[in-house]
């Protein structure tokens, strides 16, 4: 018997085992939406307040349960708005199916009203994206976008969809495989470039593992801390694959990068081989690429072929997913004489560990070190700026807690949606949103759609008043000209202003006040004193989001910090 | 930089849909690769599209572009036919216009020297047809705008296919 394209769409979904749908109704989901009414039971529906925060709740929800996040919003602006989320899942390798509504297909090309050419604008940034011509083409492509993003390196996919397939009748089957003939994500390894990896591994005398995304997305971190205690190699992790390997595990020396510990650092400038898995060698990474990791033999095992050779030119390249190569190499490890080489990191350590200056009011690091106290198997999603280095710098990340963070595009607004998506995942779990008050400010009105879900999420404010990440950059290279970054900014401001000082207004919005309009829960914290409790207090369920304003130092630094380009052994330090 | 910027060839197959031959050219001009041709058409199949592309890039670029070619969804083979024997030919005619009878008679000579057609004439235009190697074309280019003042140009691109026997490309 046929069916219609809205009913095949219902029909896919249940069968790709979706439970959680997010999605924003509009003229051209109508009949979908109506669908949907039938099976509310089956398919948990969410109704966020914009779609940008639709697609982060998407992700957040992917990232938390390594499921598909599943999006539904109609055409044009509906479609328009979902573009940054888009981006953001394919920078961080984040698997979503995003279903977008489009206009009848007699009127594509005519500028019709909510027509847009979504597929055309994001093909950039998808793994796949397709508008369904053909209603008999509908289960295949459905069937092929859960495939698509979910295997080999995850990512996004969008599938756009006319009204007129959407009502039209056709096959009831939704197919249970499909073969993409340009499609073969890699499934294998090649053991004989394996084991050229290992022998090179093996014939360094100062070895580094630098751990990326890909070891937490493929589900190997045990992998990953078995293989280098065998080795006894240090581990170096990225800011993706930060809680590869348990904070407190002695191999492990610390993140890398442009916010990273100068020990971390050190050991990537100063290995002889340097063991990647799973990164993608991101310039904030590798600082100057001339410089990075000069006297290093780079082995670079990655999903991705495309990855490999990209920024840094690799000796042994190895394409594989990271579990697969790691419990491969597990057969052979056997333990290498790194005592020396181990002291001389934990000397770079010992001489400049990582700890903030205490005597500014609330510390972020012990406000990030009593959040890990507090929750130690939370869920931890940031927003984007100071208080995410803070967070991947001082937050532990140990076995049953998680960090969320938006690595790859950096989108401000990122956090408090996704933490969202990762409560609704799984509500047992705590989940902890670590934001500013400028990354707050941009999807603040997904307040309603936590209290309306009752979903207990923690948000912590880390409010300075500033855009922070980019007042330091004003702050170290640009003479303190603290343009567009003050967020306290009121007309009769002093021109030309430096910095705070007693006279300046009073802050907006008063995000007690906002947490108490919502019909949510709101302390705000002054004092050190203060931190511990009001954690605690905010570890009561109430049913409904806890927002924790800590009122922080207004010019702290995030140190230590590569300006952008140099060489990761060029640290500002103080 | 790692090995010498040259002109380099790729033969693609990639599904025969909307929206392909947007996506792969999206590619060049979205990562600043160097696009010096792209050729597209069909093949004895009717749902696979076959391309001729001519990238200018040094090694490292190349291997990128082969790869994020590869991982397209579409794109269901690349070939790379920079060193293998191949038969490669472009399609360009040149107009060259507002010439008396001793330009006419030079264009002749022209076409004979590089062994192209002469398709049409006027009173003062002689159009060639040329089917050759991308090079050679360019160099008749050259030459023709260094002794003409008013050439019309138009080329196709190269298409190209793998030899069956011959050694030499």
């Amino acid at each position: 018997m046929d069916i219609t394209g809205k009913k095949l769409i219902v029909k896919a979904l249940l069968e790709e085992g979706v439970d959680t749908l997010f999605a924003y109704p509009g003229g051209m989901v109508t009949d979908i939406i109506d669908e949907l009414y039938k099976h509310e039971e089956d398919i948990h529906l969410i109704l966020p307040r914009h779609e940008q925060a639709l697609i982060h709740e998407a992700e957040g929800y992917a990232k938390a349960s390594g499921k598909v996040g599943v999006a539904l919003v109609t055409s044009g602006p509906g479609a328009t708005n979902t573009v940054t989320g888009i981006a953001d899942a394919h920078a961080d390798s984040i698997p979503i199916v995003v279903i977008t509504g489009q206009v009848q297909q007699q009127l594509i090309g005519n500028d019709a009203f909510q027509e847009v050419d979504i597929v055309g604008m994001t093909r950039s940034i998808v793994k796949y994206g397709v508008t369904v011509r053909e209603r008999k083409d509908l289960g295949k492509i459905l069937k092929m976008a859960f495939h698509i993003a979910r295997s080999g390196r995850p990512g996004p996919v969008l599938i756009d969809i006319p009204k007129d397939i959407q009502v039209e009748s056709g096959s009831a089957v939704y197919p249970e495989s499909v073969n993409i003939r340009g499609y073969k994500p890699n499934e294998s390894v090649h053991i004989g470039q394996l084991k050229k990896a290992y022998k090179m591994l093996r014939s360094g005398k100062q070895p580094v593992i630098l751990a990326g995304g890909g070891v937490n997305i493929s589900g190997a971190s045990n992998l990953l801390r078995e293989f280098a205690e065998k080795m006894k190699i240090p581990v170096v992790t990225t800011i993706m694959g930060k809680g590869a390997i348990n904070e407190d595990n002695p191999l492990y020396v610390g993140n890398c990068g442009m916010h990273g510990r100068y020990a971390a650092n050190m050991a990537v400038m100063e290995c002889d081989v340097l063991f990647s898995i799973g990164t993608r060698f991101n310039d904030r990474i590798t600082g100057d690429l001339n410089e990075f990791a000069p006297k290093a033999k780079i082995i670079h095992v990655d999903a991705d072929t495309a990855s490999i050779s990209r920024n840094v030119v690799v000796d042994i390249p190895v394409v594989s997913d990271a579990a697969l190569a790691l419990e491969k190499l597990l057969e052979w490890a056997e333990p290498m004489k790194t005592k020396g080489w181990r002291d001389r990191i934990y000397l770079w350590e010992e001489g400049h560990p990582l700890v903030m200056r205490t005597n500014r009011g609330l510390n972020p690091q012990e406000i990030m070190e009593k959040i890990g106290k507090v929750f130690p198997d939370g869920i931890y999603v940031t927003d984007v700026g100071q208080h995410q280095m803070w967070a991947t710098q001082f937050l532990p990340v140990n076995e049953g807690a998680k960090m969320i963070t938006s690595g790859g595009l950096g989108t401000m607004g990122f956090g408090f949606p996704a933490a969202i998506g990762a409560k609704l995942s799984d509500r047992s779990k705590p989940v902890i949103c670590i934001t500013g008050d400028g990354g707050m400010q941009m999807n603040m009105q997904e307040m309603a759609t936590a209290v309306y879900q009752e979903l207990p999420v923690v948000v912590c404010i880390f409010n300075n008043k500033y855009l922070g990440m980019v007042r330091q950059q004003q702050h170290l290279f640009y003479g303190k000209r603290y343009e567009l970054t003050c967020l306290n900014r009121k007309v009769g401001c002093p021109v030309n202003c430096k910095g705070p000082s007693g006279a300046c207004p009073p802050y907006v919005p008063d995000f007690i006040k906002i947490a108490e309009a919502y019909g949510a829960y709101g302390i705000r914290i002054t004092e050190p004193g203060q931190i511990e409790d009001a954690l605690e207090q905010a570890a009561v369920n109430r049913g409904c989001p806890v927002i924790l304003e800590f009122e922080i130092a207004t010019e702290e630094l995030v140190l230590p910090m590569v300006k952008s380009g140099n060489p990761m052994s060029e640290m500002i330090l103080k | 930089m790692s090995g010498k910027m040259k002109n380099r060839w790729i033969a693609l197959y990639v599904e025969n849909q909307v929206g392909v031959l947007a996506k792969v050219s999206g590619l060049f001009s979205g990562k600043s690769y160097n696009l010096q041709s792209l050729t597209v058409g069909t093949t004895e199949r009717e749902d696979v599209s076959r391309m001729t592309i001519c990238v200018t890039s040094d090694d490292v670029t190349f291997e990128q572009i082969k790869k994020q070619l590869n991982s397209m969804v579409e794109v269901i083979k690349v070939m790379d036919l920079t060193h293998v024997p191949v038969f490669m030919k472009e399609i360009l005619y040149a107009k060259v216009k507002g010439i008396d009878e001793a330009g006419k008679a030079e264009v002749f000579r022209i076409a004979q020297t590089y062994e192209v057609r002469v398709r049409d004439i006027g009173p003062d235009s002689v159009l060639l047809e040329c089917l050759l190697t991308e090079n050679r074309n360019n160099d008749l280019i050259n030459y023709l705008k260094a002794y003409f003042k008013n050439v019309e140009i138009v080329r196709g691109g190269a298409v190209a296919i793998e030899s069956i026997t011959s050694s030499c490309r």
